[in-house]
């Protein structure tokens, strides 16, 4: 399979997405998300308090010192209202980690199914044009920094939101001028967190990307390496790859370091601030009639307070620096979590593929006279049942697996046809053989058939009725598809088999491996039936899952089969043997079959010979050959088939 | 373990300077970081002490001492800030570069032992964990018990015995945590491997989708996957909730301290009168209980950075440690006398541990200049009997002599040069068309990549392109057909003029008539190469001087075109199914 080349969406998140983020959390977590926020208010405040208490306390003991038979009452006062303001912090910041931690939990797990679940309700055509590596990062790397902005970043930011505030307005209420310098140093911080902040969360996104190149080459390298061997080509190749892993040390380099340094520029920003404070506040101190220290209300303050203030401004200028330094430090969590979350987004508002089907397909048995009627238990025969809506009648039709595409036209982007009138007619139990060049339409044939894509022009019939009408779930329920790419499932070869059919009995599943000759090797497999496949089934040959997944078709058990390229990696003498179980199988039966060997297709009822998207020959093996045609040539090894 | 952590630490190199230097200018940090709030202590007793009658010249110490050491912490923060960031992502390039240096030197052997998606994720996930463990460990290792030991110091220094209250509540504080993550740990441990399963379930559903859609399991993939969701989320809400008793116990701690060296202070300065402890000093003390506490936080959070890192270093090191089975001997002999093949009673199977030989009793005698040809059914063995030529594996029992000697006596580059192989799964690489035949000989002109794709018959299409030989070809090649492919593989291969050059299935894709013309170009362009085909196709192998048939690991017979189509059932059966008598049965 071609590996599409990995392409970010985009790196920087779309506006509003922390809106809809944090809309998600409310919506679904109202009462949480209040006790979070009411808890983180009171960690804050005890937080505060503490240092006042502290404050008051030393002030305290100042007083008594030195009084023969104090009174120890107000110290005593002062210590339980710190306790209990201690004891209340500590409960309120257990409560909202938990909260939060476990809401985050729960929100993700939401989330994750949720995009997986609307995930596979997307159209084919969201995986042929999106590269796989790219929708496995949002369920990895996309969702992992959405947990560290829910969990962290977002009570940070509202805790540090709050404390700011608060520590503004207690300030502005003491001192206009002394708030005003601390509103000068943190336009520095604010700087620092901008340039060097911003610079750092750069780096890290731009780091991110240059790992999915080195990870590109390396599985480059890694699928070529037998290559790179036979022609010894391992210097140069290493060569390459330094360059591109070059690449990825200076972008993390420069993130690092920006991400480094931003903590002791900001506490140092907070440490300098202080002693400004310490200095004009002096000056207040030592000139009170020249210098006047107003408030934000224009109060004048008391010459016996000034000391109080500029000391409780000290203290409260520190708390602002490291709340402004937190705040800081999650800057690149983020603006990664942010893009993350966009990405999220993004897949969660692709269209899903849209089904108006009304035509179900139904169990049904035969009576002795002939007729037939619905019914619940499985047997070997079907009927489309055909609700009408304009008389509220019901008709059946039974299922016979006749296919007519009347003058198709169809193409993957509106520019380019892929395929142009073909028309094609399968009666019930014939073999149909597709056979062509690549690119030349047979596969996008049975893409239409399973309603992968929509036809442009013309019609698609199923036993006459239009394909449109079909339930997608029940028109592809009647159809066993075995594709070329073998794709199996982490699970034993007995799962894998019965996913065709998940109440197949063993039984059925053995007889399954039987008609596709899987059944021999199976047995010689380490546990048999049992043995657990991984990893797509890499510890078996292509031509191993290949009779597998044909296996699990025939399982399936469907009045209809599409064999595309379904035994070619399966050499011709096991191929034959694999024909004559499935033509069994498939006795009275609608067969497609598309294949390059011409050996796999003789024997078909109808072979249509494709060329850029048109039929240029149909007929029987013998027809075509006595046409002398294209299918002439191919089979006389005239022409060359890719 | 520590091994294998050295193993790793080795990688540092010429970021060594940078690696311990950091330490160095976190000391520096460190001591600035408690000295400060020190200093603003006795700033402020100052100014209280002064009150109304406050002088500036008597703060101006003061506030020259607290700017000049503000600017050195900041210097010694952002230096160290940058060696600590050079260091650790320059080991973290290091690493990757000696991975991929070490991938390049492995055999197949080696190879076969890792699966690819695991080796590229241990180049990079794995590598950046480590980088980040790095960067932490150089800068707060250090920092985090230095902080601890000063703060203790200074409490002592500032509270005399009034600071064993910390080191009564240290030990404490230090078993919560080392319980909590006592606990954590392997709940975590199960949340990464339910992290894999899920993932592997995602990987399954966007490679498989077409299957998946096919059969309408739909519903059954989202219950699976809702199953794999809700187990991870149990186990993670498991592992939160132990986690999150940690911010309490430090409050805790943090308070409870705060309480006792209040009470307790107070009664002291009182009982005292000011002498044992002043108020400044217990100020001071509040200070630096903090600053313990924290530190051990960061403490006991560096033992869970470290301990979720040393699966990965374990992944890493398994790459590094790995020695690769098949390596140049002494003195290699750099020529091959000529193309002649000859295998004596060779056995091989691929795991030591494997039952059944993958190839046993072979005995081949191959003259220079020969065309022979490989036929038997899939798993017979021909690919790997191929593979031993060029010494892509080596045997154990028996001798493979090529040229006139043993392989293994050969200079490996030496001996691949000689001998070509176009593989049967074919890649080429991103690049013009031009630089991909060039692998074959560096130096070509353009006359000979010509010469060379006329004889793979690549020339004619090759020239259809805008492009031409400067067709640029994408990743994995995506752009030319499975048949061009081949035949380009087979021009970069004759590129190399081997001594012995070897088709494996390399011909499949491409018509019957092209094949022949593939043949005769080589039959008669380079009629000393020795030629060995492997094929399916019986009209690839039939004018071979010889044909070996292989079947389960076994020489079943050899032999011309004639004497296997009178003789040999498994040839005959072949040819059967491949004309027009057979297939219409």
């Amino acid at each position: 399979m071609a590996r599409m080349k990995r392409g970010f969406g985009h790196e920087k998140a779309k506006k509003g997405t922390m809106g809809r983020l944090v809309k998600i959390l409310f919506k679904k977590y109202p009462w949480q998300m209040i006790l979070v926020m009411f808890c983180n208010v009171l960690a804050a405040a005890s937080n505060f308090l503490s240092s006042v208490f502290i404050k008051n306390i030393t002030n305290e003991i100042d007083n008594i010192v030195g009084v023969p038979n104090a009174d120890w009452n107000p110290f005593i006062r002062i210590i339980i209202f710190m306790i209990i303001a201690y004891v209340i912090g500590i409960f309120a910041s257990f409560l909202w980690n938990y909260t939060m931690a476990v809401t985050t939990q729960k929100y993700l797990n939401e989330l994750r199914k949720e995009l997986f679940d609307h995930m596979e309700t997307l159209p084919i055509k969201y995986f042929d044009t999106h590269a796989h590596g790219d929708i496995m990062s949002i369920y990895t790397n996309d969702i992992d920094t959405i947990r560290e902005l829910v969990s962290q970043s977002l009570p940070n930011l509202f805790q540090t939101t709050f404390t700011v505030i608060a520590l503004l307005c207690i300030m502005l209420y003491y001192s206009l001028w002394l708030t005003l310098i601390v509103l000068f140093g943190s336009i520095f911080m604010i700087l620092n967190t901008k340039f060097v902040g911003g610079k750092s969360a750069r780096y890290f996104v731009k780091q991110q990307k240059a790992l999915g190149k080195v990870e590109g080459s390396i599985e480059e390298s890694i699928n070529g390496l037998k290559v790179i061997k036979v022609f010894c080509h391992e210097d140069k190749s290493i060569e390459e790859f330094d360059n591109i892993n070059n690449d990825l040390a200076r972008v993390a380099t420069i993130g690092n370091i920006n991400g480094n340094i931003l903590g002791p520029i900001m506490g140092n920003i907070g440490n300098i601030l202080y002693v400004l404070i310490a200095v004009v506040g002096g000056l207040f101190i030592m000139y009170p009639d020249n210098i006047h220290n107003i408030n934000a209300f224009g109060q004048v303050t008391a010459k016996s307070d000034l000391i109080g203030i500029v000391l409780s401004f000290l203290m409260m200028s520190k708390m602002f620096a490291n709340n402004i330094n937190n705040f800081a430090q999650q800057v690149t969590f983020i603006v990664m979590g942010l893009a993350g979350a966009s990405r999220v987004f993004d897949l969660m508002d692709e269209k899903s593929e849209t089904d108006d089907g009304y035509v179900t397909l139904v169990h049904i048995k035969y009576h002795e006279d002939g007729t037939f009627e619905e019914t619940n238990e499985r047997t070997r025969y079907y009927a489309w049942k055909h609700p009408h809506s304009a008389d509220g009648t019901v008709t059946y039709t039974e299922l016979k697996g006749d296919i007519v595409l009347d003058h198709v036209d169809f193409g993957y982007t509106q520019e380019k046809l892929v395929l142009e009138d073909v028309s094609i007619y399968a009666r019930p139990g014939q073999k149909i053989a597709l056979v062509g060049a690549t690119g030349a339409g047979k596969t996008t044939i049975t893409n239409l058939i399973n309603r992968f894509y929509d036809i442009a022009d013309g019609k698609i019939r199923y036993d006459g009725i239009n394909i449109n009408k079909i339930k997608k779930d029940d028109l592809r329920r009647s159809l066993g598809i075995v594709l070329q790419d073998t794709n199996l499932f982490t699970g034993t070869v007995m799962d894998n088999i019965r996913y065709g059919r998940l109440d197949a009995t063993d039984e059925e599943v053995y007889e399954a491996a039987k008609i596709a000759n899987a059944y021999d090797f199976i047995m010689r497999l380490p546990q048999g039936f049992n043995t657990m496949l991984s990893g797509d089934g890499t510890n078996l040959s292509q031509g191993q899952r290949q009779l597998l997944s044909i296996a699990r078709a025939a399982v399936a058990d469907t009045p209809v089969m599409i064999l595309d390229e379904a035994t070619s990696s399966i050499d011709t003498r096991t191929e034959k043997l694999v024909q004559q179980g499935t033509d069994k199988l498939m006795e009275g039966r609608t067969v497609f079959v598309i294949a390059h060997r011409l050996s796999t297709v003789m024997n078909s009822d109808a072979i249509m010979v494709l060329e850029h998207g048109k039929i240029i020959e149909r007929g029987s093996h013998d027809d075509l050959i006595k046409q002398k045609g294209k299918y002439y040539q191919l089979y006389t090894g005239a022409f060359e088939l890719e | 373990m520590i091994k294998k952590i050295k193993l790793i630490l080795k990688s540092v190199r010429e970021y060594k300077k940078q690696a311990i230097l950091t330490p160095i200018f976190m000391v520096g940090e460190v001591a600035l970081e408690c000295a400060i709030p020190y200093v603003m202590s006795l700033f402020l007793d100052k100014i209280e002490e002064m009150g109304m009658s406050i002088q500036f010249n008597v703060l101006l110490p003061y506030i020259i001492g607290l700017v000049a050491m503000a600017m050195a912490s900041l210097l010694f923060g952002v230096l160290g800030g940058r060696t600590a960031a050079v260091a650790s992502t320059g080991l973290a390039r290091n690493l990757r570069s000696d991975l991929y240096k070490k991938l390049q030197s492995f055999s197949f052997e080696n190879i076969d032992k890792f699966s690819n998606s695991s080796l590229v994720t241990r180049m990079t996930t794995d590598v950046t964990n480590a980088q980040q463990s790095f960067q932490m460990c150089i800068r707060i290792v250090v920092r985090a018990p230095l902080m601890l030991i000063f703060s203790i110091i200074m409490a002592f220094i500032n509270g005399g015995n009034m600071a064993w209250i910390f080191i009564g509540i240290v030990p404490v504080v230090a078993l919560g945590l080392i319980f909590i993550m006592k606990l954590a740990m392997p709940v975590f441990q199960r949340v990464f491997k339910r992290y894999d399963a899920l993932n592997e379930s995602v990987q399954e559903n966007v490679s498989a989708i077409r299957v998946v859609k096919s059969f309408v399991r739909e519903d059954y993939e989202q219950k699976k996957f809702n199953t794999a969701s809700d187990n991870i989320t149990k186990e993670f809400i498991k592992a939160e909730k132990i986690l999150s008793f940690t911010n309490p116990i430090m409050n805790f701690s943090i308070h409870l301290s705060n309480v006792l060296v209040c009470a307790i202070g107070a009664k002291v300065i009182y009982d005292s009168n000011k002498t044992a402890l002043t108020i400044p000093q217990l100020s001071s003390l509040l200070t630096y209980g903090v600053q313990i506490l924290m530190s051990l936080m960061m403490i006991s959070m560096i033992i869970v950075m470290l301990a979720m890192s040393l699966e990965s270093i374990r992944r890493i090191a398994e790459v590094l440690e790995e020695e690769p089975t098949i390596e140049n001997p002494e003195n290699p002999i750099h020529e091959l006398d000529d193309g002649s093949i000859v295998f004596k009673n060779v056995n091989f199977k691929y795991k030591e541990k494997a039952e059944k030989y993958t190839l046993s009793n072979i005995n081949l005698d191959i003259k220079s200049g020969q065309f022979i040809g490989i036929i038997g059914s899939t798993g017979s063995g021909k690919s790997t009997l191929v593979n031993l030529i060029s010494r892509l594996y080596d045997t154990k029992e028996g001798e493979i002599i090529v040229g006139g000697h043993d392989v293994k006596e050969y200079d490996l580059d030496s001996l691949r040069n000689n001998v070509a192989v176009v593989l049967q799964k074919n890649v080429l690489f991103s690049g013009t068309i031009e630089d991909n035949l060039r692998w074959g000989d560096e130096n070509a002109s353009l006359d000979e990549i010509i010469k060379a794709s006329k004889i793979a018959q690549a020339d004619e299409f090759v020239s259809t392109f805008k492009d031409g030989y400067k067709t640029y070809i994408e990743q994995g090649g995506t752009n030319v057909s499975g048949g061009q492919k081949q035949r380009l593989c087979i021009a970069r291969a004759i590129l190399k003029k081997p001594k012995i050059l070897i088709l494996d299935d390399s011909t499949s894709a491409v018509d019957t008539k092209t094949d022949k013309l593939i043949r005769m170009g080589l039959r008669n362009e380079i009629p000393n190469t020795t030629k060995i085909v492997i094929a399916q196709r019986i009209s690839s192998i039939e004018d071979a001087d010889q044909i070996i048939v292989l079947d389960d690991g076994h020489i079943d017979q050899i032999g011309t075109h004639e004497e296997l189509l009178k003789t040999n059932a498994i040839y005959q059966e072949v040819y059967n199914t491949q004309t027009k008598n057979g297939g219409d049965k």
